[in-house]
């Protein structure tokens, strides 16, 4: 920053000679010895510093200290050594899993298989999971009992507050195999949906979550039902916010429902669905890794659909960690160029933007 | 006119109702059937017999898992890391949030970042593994042996809950805060005596969003605590559930229920916390979830 002779100087009016403008020389003071200001206040502050104290540790220890370990994957294979002391051994780790060079072959596969999987369960989530809230949230404004509304909410919000454990083990034993030995059937769920001819009866008593074509359906089902109910807490509250007035200004000019949709509830709730359109896409490579490791641990001929970039980074780990690692790595990259993305179209768009 | 109007009107309006009957009972009904089968006989079970109500009704299954010590254990370590665990993490959370909303903070941008960051950008789970290993022996190098204490004080913190509360302690007016400072409060009683009591409401959300995450928490809790004694119920769900479905063909179950009963059983007393204080937390949700910290 430059300055002029007048920052420096001031005339006394009452005096009329000059002299100097103190405001200047503590800018300057602060611009010379900046990190001695910050320190001043900062002591002079101490609690409120000391409050952020806490939060800084948490997260410098164990949401950026992970961050560090990834560069693992830049580093020879070495599970003994801290990441710290391994020798760096530049890209081969990457070009190992993309290229699939060397003994990297079936690994690189396997990665890609991954890849692919993660990519599917997110689109098809986004495909069929994304617009079941909408939906739900316009028929739960059609009731207009509060009673009757809010039983309906309590019970869809239910599977939202179980734990994937919990979750898991329903789906596990509701669509469980048969038995051969005792002659046990398959599980209801599965009998039910062998009864309306939706799958044969065998497939049925092999067992659903065996059989690697079901996993995708198993998952993205076993998705809307734990959280479909939840997700519709936003989209609701934006509708009931819409006021009457243009629902009735809307019927006098002769809008049927589906009109009155069109034109007044989409326009109205479009911010709310862009935003969680972004954290969506933002999100869609963060496969929740514990449901599809519940859901497919063990059951290895299913991993060809139901393995995602995380559990195999996790199945690797013991022996490939830096792979593990590398995998890991780009996904996450990927991942935070989808989020900045997004965010920067809807921005572009239509003004809204979640960062 | 006016009459076709309303035709498309009913008609939507009996789709919503059928439509969502239908969900309701459907997200309802897995857990009526778990009740179901954790007390109905064997034979209904095995042979899939009931389809809502119970069958053969017995409570062996429920006096079996009683009467086990492993399950009170896993209960009361779940208690355990729910309750130190909120405990922490809302400290943590509280303290950083109040002074994260405080505009004559410096650095209040860079901090902002730091943990925004952490939503756009995480490790994975491979990494985070090999650093809660080292964490692990850091402390097992302090004296802390009980595996516990870490996943507590190191998991379970998110990011977004912070944010949530730096949002509501803006929200507080600066004259009731200038009030206090008038009056000689330190920064400490200005939290507690001002900003807490007036932003009751999303620290009750905050709260119950660490209390649930916890009680549920079962992937790292499994990595973590290598104690079996110390394990955390819905890792004794999960293992459970791996032993046990295959129990029945194998033979040598001489018992009046089905060994899937005890599973049933298991989750019914998992989820009967939750259930029990749902119907009043539920409010608390739908208004922390609106509040979430989106910028217009």
């Amino acid at each position: 920053m430059k300055h002029s002779a007048g920052d420096y100087l001031i005339l006394d009016e009452k005096s009329g000679t000059w002299r100097e403008n103190p405001e200047q020389v503590v800018r300057d003071d602060v611009e010379k010895h900046y990190w001695l200001h910050v320190g001043r206040t900062i002591l002079k502050d101490w609690r409120l510093y000391l409050m952020l104290v806490p939060t800084i540790l948490v997260f410098l220890f164990w949401r950026y200290m992970p961050m560090y370990e990834l560069l693992g994957s830049f580093k020879v294979d070495d599970v003994v050594k801290p990441v710290a002391d391994q020798y760096f051994k530049g890209f081969s780790n990457f070009k190992g899993l993309l290229l699939g060079t060397g003994t990297y072959a079936s690994l690189s596969t396997d990665f890609w298989r991954a890849m692919r999987n993660t990519f599917l369960l997110s689109f098809y989530g986004l495909l069929f999971g994304f617009p079941m809230p909408i939906i739900l949230a316009l028929f739960f404004n059609e009731i207009k009992s509060d009673l009757l509304r809010s039983t309906y909410q309590v019970f869809t919000y239910l599977p939202k507050f179980m734990s994937t454990v919990v979750m898991t083990s329903l789906v596990v034993m509701l669509i469980k195999q048969g038995s051969d030995t005792t002659g046990a059937p398959p599980g209801i769920v599965s009998q039910l949906l062998a009864n309306l001819g939706l799958i044969s009866q065998q497939t049925a008593k092999a067992g659903l979550l065996n059989n690697p074509n079901y996993f995708r359906a198993i998952y993205q089902i076993s998705g809307i039902w734990e959280t479909a109910g939840y997700d519709s807490i936003v989209f609701f509250a934006a509708i009931i916010a819409i006021s009457p007035t243009s629902y009735e200004a809307a019927q006098i000019d002769g809008a049927n429902k589906w009109a009155q949709m069109r034109y007044v509830v989409l326009p109205s709730i479009l911010s709310t669905i862009v935003i969680m359109l972004i954290t969506r896409i933002g999100s869609m490579l963060s496969i929740g890794y514990e449901k599809v490791l519940l859901l497919s641990e063990g059951r290895i001929n299913t991993y060809q659909t139901a393995e995602v970039i995380s559990t195999f980074a996790w199945r690797i780990k013991a022996n490939q960690s830096g792979l593990a690692s590398a995998a890991e790595m780009m996904n996450n990259v990927v991942g935070m160029l989808l989020v900045i993305g997004a965010n920067t179209i809807a921005r572009k768009a239509s003004n809204v933007s979640l960062y | 006119m006016k009459r076709k109007l309303e035709i498309s009107e009913l008609i939507f309006k009996i789709i919503s109702y059928t439509l969502l009957t239908v969900f309701a009972l459907c997200c309802l009904y897995p857990f009526l059937y778990a009740v179901s089968a954790s007390i109905s006989g064997r034979h209904a079970v095995e042979y899939q017999e009931l389809i809502l109500f119970p069958k053969n009704v017995q409570f062996e299954a429920f006096r079996e898992m009683f009467s086990r010590n492993e399950f009170w254990n896993a209960y009361s370590n779940t208690l355990f890391l729910t309750i130190y665990g909120t405990v922490w993490s809302l400290f943590v959370a509280i303290l950083g949030g109040y002074a994260l909303s405080k505009k004559r903070l410096l650095f209040r941008k860079f901090f902002n970042f730091f943990l925004v960051f952490t939503m756009w950008f995480s490790a994975g789970i491979v990494p985070q593994y090999l650093n809660y290993i080292a964490t692990k022996r850091v402390f097992n190098g302090m004296g802390i042996m009980d595996d516990k204490w870490l996943v507590v004080i190191a998991m379970g913190m998110a990011a977004m809950n912070i944010i949530l509360l730096r949002n509501a302690f803006e929200n507080v007016p600066s004259e009731i805060e200038e009030a206090a400072i008038v009056d000689g409060a330190t920064e400490l009683q200005v939290l507690q005596k001002v900003f807490i009591p007036m932003s009751k409401s999303t620290i009750a959300t905050v709260a119950l969003f660490f209390a649930i995450s916890r009680w549920n928490g079962y992937f790292w809790a499994r990595q973590m605590i290598s104690n079996t004694n110390e394990q955390p119920l819905q890792v004794y769900i999960r293992n459970i559930l791996e032993t046990y479905t295959d129990l029945e063909q194998l033979g040598g179950w001489s018992y009046n229920y089905a060994p899937d009963s005890i599973i049933f059983a298991l989750i019914v007393c998992s989820i009967i916390p939750i259930l029990i204080i749902y119907p009043f937390i539920q409010k608390y949700f739908a208004k922390g979830t609106n509040a979430g910290g989106v910028k217009e």
